[in-house]
């Protein structure tokens, strides 16, 4: 309880972490209320296939049919964009735990093993870091072929290394405290040591990393959507939406912006999503940093 | 000192050549038969391709092609990219001075933005400049680039015509190739002036301007945080309340000693801003079709032109490590106890 009183006490001092509770929660609603707001047509076999009404090629306004509008190939881009909000919460919180849970064991085995184990794991951390993230990733997801699995999995893979390096820093330390020589003393295994002593101590600099780096990873993802190397076309990703605009920023002769809302609102939804990620992260930093206390 | 910029210089290869076989690992998720059909112009070669598979040896194990691509690369032969339609190590001459000319162009105002607005708004903490300040710098941070080039691109293309995108119009397309324009540096607006071509160096500066504000907005909040606060941290120390005692005007304490000391951090940062702006790039590159490496790499990725994949992401690699190299060396630099430790 007296936790939980701090934690409100730092959010009270910091209206912008509260926006971005307020954020994160209003796109959690609409996720859980996708099927309420935006219902499937019946019979559908996939709810996240946007439901389309006719094969026109110009995107079409926003009208009383269709809210939002329409994309081109008239997908109704207030379907895709409720349902692209569950797409958004499962690739972040995907990626985000995958490459923390990689991060904190190889980087754990790294710091508390040292030697050659630890040599090998750095030096190929080291390669991946060595590429600008978007491009490694880029790589990855063309030759496993385009498909929202593997835009998860190479933004994974660009991820866990700077989560792992941290970790093992924090290893490094950790395991040179009084606790863990005790806990040796009294003949606990490597294994018991790692996972109950150390582990528990050196894992929240992680934890505040990778709440930090949510939004990076959603604008990474969402990226990769952009250039058509994730979910195919028609699906419920506010990336891929926003591909489907790269064509009509120009408008029509009279009326130059005729399109605007092919851009603008998957664009604003990303850029919230990303702001509410963003504002949380620096309230998970207040609030789990020991040193702003 | 020196030994330790050997060190990491003796470095650099092993981290390149990791870097190429992981590149090479990734290219085995493609067939063989995938990877030779890009050596296929014509359907009706299609009978051929076992003889290409044999010719480029694409199905012996990786360890082996990565010796014949080493060996390749030894004798100065990247390959030829499909997708820049020459071969790659032309590609890289012709693309990387312009990815550089707008990395450039970006970098300084960037530089400029940032110190000034962090230090502006550490001295005015908690005043309306630097809350507006923060909020642009989160804002900034949150907007994926493309989206910002998207409706850049609506508003001063579109409705106004003011800035197109690319990397010149037609007209000085062909002045630039013609014989008598001398390519001296390969940065198109230097060149034009040295030509003393003025209007095609306006019409280079109107094609940079998108794309530049484009990597200035998302780019500038690390620089605005960390300037803001380095600097907070150098007002609360005992030398600025010494010169605030003696009487000193607020203006020469902020100027000639806070900024001074507050500068080191963001000294050592700004290779590492130069980093994140080759990772901008690749996307503003693609959006505002600016012919650079990252337009290149993402095309050759898209079409799965191998020695067009290859040849981009090593030079961003290399570029990266180099950059990376040079952060560290400036803090060694900066700060005496890293160099004791290396």
């Amino acid at each position: 309880m007296n936790r939980l009183k701090g934690i409100w006490k730092v959010l009270r001092r910091k209206p912008m972490s509260l926006l971005g509770f307020a954020l994160i929660g209003f796109f959690l609603a609409v996720a859980a209320l996708a099927p309420v707001l935006a219902p499937p047509e019946a019979g559908s076999r996939d709810n996240y296939i946007i439901p389309q009404t006719g094969y026109s090629p110009d995107p079409v306004r926003p009208s009383k049919d269709h809210i939002f509008g329409t994309t081109e190939q008239q997908y109704d881009l207030y379907y895709g964009m409720v349902w692209g909000t569950r797409t958004a919460f499962k690739v972040a919180l995907q990626v985000v735990l995958v490459s923390v849970v990689i991060g904190i064991v190889l980087g754990g085995i790294a710091g508390f093993y040292g030697g050659w184990v630890d040599e090998v794991l750095m030096r190929f951390t080291d390669i991946i870091l060595a590429f600008p993230d978007i491009v490694l990733a880029v790589v990855i997801v063309a030759v496993r072929g385009p498909s929202l699995t593997n835009v998860m999995i190479a933004v994974t893979v660009v991820s866990w290394p700077s989560y792992a390096r941290l970790m093992r820093g924090d290893v490094l330390s950790v395991k040179e405290r009084d606790f863990v020589a005790a806990a040796r003393a009294l003949g606990a295994s490597d294994a018991r040591i790692l996972i109950r002593h150390i582990i528990p101590n050196s894992i929240y600099p992680v934890l505040v990393v990778a709440s930090l780096s949510m939004g990076r990873i959603v604008i990474t993802a969402a990226a990769l959507s952009f250039l058509g190397l994730g979910a195919p076309v028609g699906y419920a990703d506010w990336g891929q939406l926003i591909s489907l605009s790269r064509n009509w920023i120009l408008g029509s002769s009279g009326n130059p912006f005729e399109y605007w809302h092919t851009v603008f609102i998957p664009g604003i939804a990303i850029f919230l999503f990303v702001l509410g990620w963003n504002l949380l992260g620096d309230a998970a930093r207040d609030i789990l940093d020991p040193r702003q206390k | 000192m020196l030994k330790y910029i050997l060190k990491r210089l003796a470095f650099m290869p092993l981290v390149m050549f990791g870097v190429t076989a992981l590149l090479f690992a990734c290219l085995q998720f493609l067939s063989p038969e995938m990877r030779a059909s890009l050596y296929i112009k014509d359907p009706r070669q299609l009978s051929q391709l076992e003889s290409v598979i044999e010719k480029y040896g694409l199905r012996k194990p990786m360890p082996v092609q990565y010796g014949i691509w080493l060996k390749q690369v030894a004798r100065g032969d990247l390959g030829y990219s499909e997708t820049a339609k020459m071969p790659v190590s032309e590609a890289v001459t012709s693309f990387f001075p312009a990815t550089f000319e707008l990395t450039l162009v970006a970098f300084f105002p960037i530089l400029i933005v940032g110190v000034y607005f962090g230090v502006l708004s550490a001295v005015y903490k908690d005043k309306f400049v630097d809350h507006a300040t923060r909020f642009v710098a989160i804002t900034g941070y949150s907007l994926p680039s493309f989206v910002l080039g998207l409706l850049l691109l609506m508003v001063f293309y579109g409705r106004l015509h003011w800035f197109p995108p690319g990397r010149y119009t037609l007209e000085t397309d062909m002045l630039v190739h013609a014989a008598e324009f001398r390519h001296y540096t390969g940065l198109m607006t230097l060149d034009c002036l040295l030509n003393g071509q003025w209007a095609a160096f306006v019409d280079v500066l109107k094609h940079l301007v998108l794309p530049a504000t484009t990597l200035l907005y998302i780019s500038v909040a690390l620089l605005l945080r960390i300037t803001r606060s380095s600097m907070l941290e150098e007002l609360s120390k005992d030398y600025v309340r010494t010169a605030r005692a003696k009487g000193l005007p607020e203006k020469v304490i902020i100027r000639k000693h806070a900024l001074a000391n507050a500068l080191i951090p963001v000294v050592t940062l700004s290779s590492l801003l130069f980093i994140g702006l080759l990772g901008g790039v690749v996307i503003t590159e693609t959006v505002f079709d600016f012919p650079g490496i990252g337009r290149w790499g993402v095309q050759a990725a898209q079409q799965l032109d191998v020695p067009g994949v290859l040849g981009s992401t090593l030079l961003a690699a290399g570029l990266f490590v180099v950059a990376n190299m040079v952060s560290d060396i400036l803090y060694a630099v900066v700060d005496p106890r890293i160099r004791i430790g290396g």
